[in-house]
């Protein structure tokens, strides 16, 4: 297949619309503007339609609106954007409908700065906005797997009835490497049966009530109950990681997306200093790899996260560990990108103390 | 055979086009490559600069702070990335704009004017595609017709009639650095 040169951002875009994506709804912040202005572009193409919202809560409220009506649809934002979606996601949630949702995570709190940071881990794996919910959370270490994720993404949506978030830190966004662009084929899916689509009193069927309201707390309660089974469901088929050279690794280094990538070149060169290092990546935040990370604590002598914030997926990683064996943290913050001599030296550091 | 370079100059010299085409030609020769670039609250005549890798075998990091090529295109970039070439590794430098010499003695250090050489392949706007010449003159990674592909690609057909001038800039650079092996 051939290979093209594309930005992770406008990669993401194009997978979106070869997934069947017609409909956009965002509002501009940077680094992801590249996705709107693609999308701008693209979606009239295929007779679909972008909308520039006047704010992030209405863009996610059309998003809630397309999704009510079957149709594929995905917005995009990053941090102090997906912020204010939070409402919008836990209604989406709430009423049970598929959509994609774009974080190009920036440095933050508040408005932060425009450079790359991981520091809505938290945010993605926990709900975000209120109410018990879960979200299959996608996290891209290369542009290629943005794109192969992008359009999963869309597929896990439609199968559970659920949002789906694809995070990507600010490189993920703004670099460019070669991309196949996969032929995409929607796998067998449920019939969108629910969708509100239009009724008439001699189509046979139901209404479709598209709704998050329970006023009753025995039923809510069975909702939430209902929820819970397709979150295991989720739990049980979705999770994806991968490893580096686990078998004998004395010290295991745990990352993702672009993080991952930086510690697997330190990996490299202690590996060439004979150091025995192993790294896995999640690429499913959540659903989280709690066992192949729990295995790896078994055998390992020490673990160590790094991440682009202060410590989140680190809670996730002692969570798994369960006390076998000490877990340090290395991060950056604030849009800074930890360097390989940083991670080389932290690895090198832990050598030491073997 | 991996390659980590950083590319860095004023906005609007064209850095981070160097650095897009240097990916784009490792790309059709079969390698993997990464394009990383600043993208701060950048504009013409701030600073840009970008990373780029090419490599044999699966991109780990795509931030360099190891180059074995820096292309310097102001004195700014110089003397911030100067640091970043690793011992043995190469510092090409926009003479046209640096007057000043790069303080290392542990790395090759390449002067190319390359104000004066656009000038002289008839389009002064093409300093950037001398340097991309140099490197290529130092290097011999890519042939002139690879680059020419990555370029035609990059500009579309609209800008066809600049080809000729780029080619020329982009062999003048390659002579160059040659010059100075």
């Amino acid at each position: 297949m051939q290979r093209q040169m594309m930005k992770g951002n406008e990669a993401i875009a194009e997978a979106a619309v070869q997934a069947g994506c017609r409909y956009f709804f965002g509002y501009p912040i940077t680094p992801q503007n590249e996705i709107p202005e693609y999308m701008s572009l693209r979606l009239p193409q295929v007779d679909g339609a972008f909308l520039q919202a006047e704010s992030e809560v209405s863009a996610i409220n059309m998003v809630y609106g397309a999704a009510g009506a079957g149709a594929r649809v995905m917005t995009s934002s990053s941090s102090p954007g997906i912020s204010l979606k939070q409402e919008g996601i836990s209604y989406i949630v709430g009423a049970e409908l598929p959509c994609v949702i774009v974080n190009i995570v920036r440095g933050g709190p508040g408005l932060g700065s425009i450079q790359p940071s991981q520091s809505d881990y938290y945010q993605a794996t926990r709900g975000g906005g209120h109410g018990d919910y879960r979200m299959c959370v996608y996290a891209p270490a290369t542009v290629q797997e943005a794109v192969e994720l992008t359009q999963k993404a869309f597929d896990v949506a439609d199968k559970y009835r659920n949002p789906v978030m694809l995070l990507g830190d600010g490189v993920i966004g703004q670099m460019m490497e070669p991309v196949s662009m996969p032929e995409y084929k929607m796998p067998v899916l449920p019939q969108k049966d629910w969708a509100a689509t239009g009724w008439n009193p001699n189509s046979g069927r139901a209404r479709a009530v598209i709704n998050s309201l329970y006023i009753d707390s025995a039923e809510l309660e069975q909702h939430n109950i209902k929820l819970q089974k397709k979150y295991d469901a989720i739990a049980e088929n979705e999770l994806l990681y991968k490893t580096e050279q686990l078998d004998d690794a004395d010290i295991v280094i745990v990352a993702y997306g672009t993080t991952a990538r930086i510690a697997l070149t330190a990996l490299r060169r202690a590996r060439e200093q004979g150091v025995k290092v192993g790294l896995i990546r999640p690429i499913t935040l959540w659903p989280f790899p709690s066992e192949v990370i729990a295995k790896a604590s078994s055998s390992a002598k020490q673990m160590l996260v790094v991440e682009m914030s202060m410590g989140q997926m680190v809670d996730d990683v002692k969570l798994a560990v369960q006390g076998n064996c000490p877990v340090q943290f290395y991060g950056r913050t604030g849009g800074m990108i930890p360097g390989v001599n940083e991670i080389y030296e932290q690895i090198m550091h832990l050598k030491e103390g073997l | 055979m991996e390659r980590q370079l950083i590319i860095a100059g004023f906005g609007g010299q064209g850095v981070l086009l160097i650095g897009q085409l240097l990916a784009y030609s490792g790309m059709l020769d079969g390698k993997n490559v990464s394009w990383m670039p600043s993208y701060g609250p950048e504009m013409r005549g701030g600073s840009a600069n970008c990373a780029v890798v090419i490599s044999d075998r699966e991109i780990g990091s795509p931030k360099v702070e190891d180059a074995d090529i820096v292309i310097a295109m102001n004195r700014p970039s110089m003397e911030l990335f100067e640091k970043n070439v690793v011992p043995g590794g190469t510092l090409i430098y926009n003479s046209s704009l640096i007057d000043g010499k790069p303080t290392r003695d542990d790395i090759r250090v390449i002067a190319v004017p390359s104000g004066e050489i656009a000038e002289q392949a008839g389009n002064l706007r093409s300093a950037n595609m001398v340097m991309l010449g140099a490197y290529t003159g130092l290097t011999e990674d890519f042939s002139v017709a690879t680059l020419m592909d990555a370029l035609r690609h990059k500009m579309g057909p609209s800008k066809e009639k600049f080809m000729p001038a780029n080619q020329k800039a982009i062999e003048l650079g390659i002579d160059c650095a040659k010059q100075q092996l």
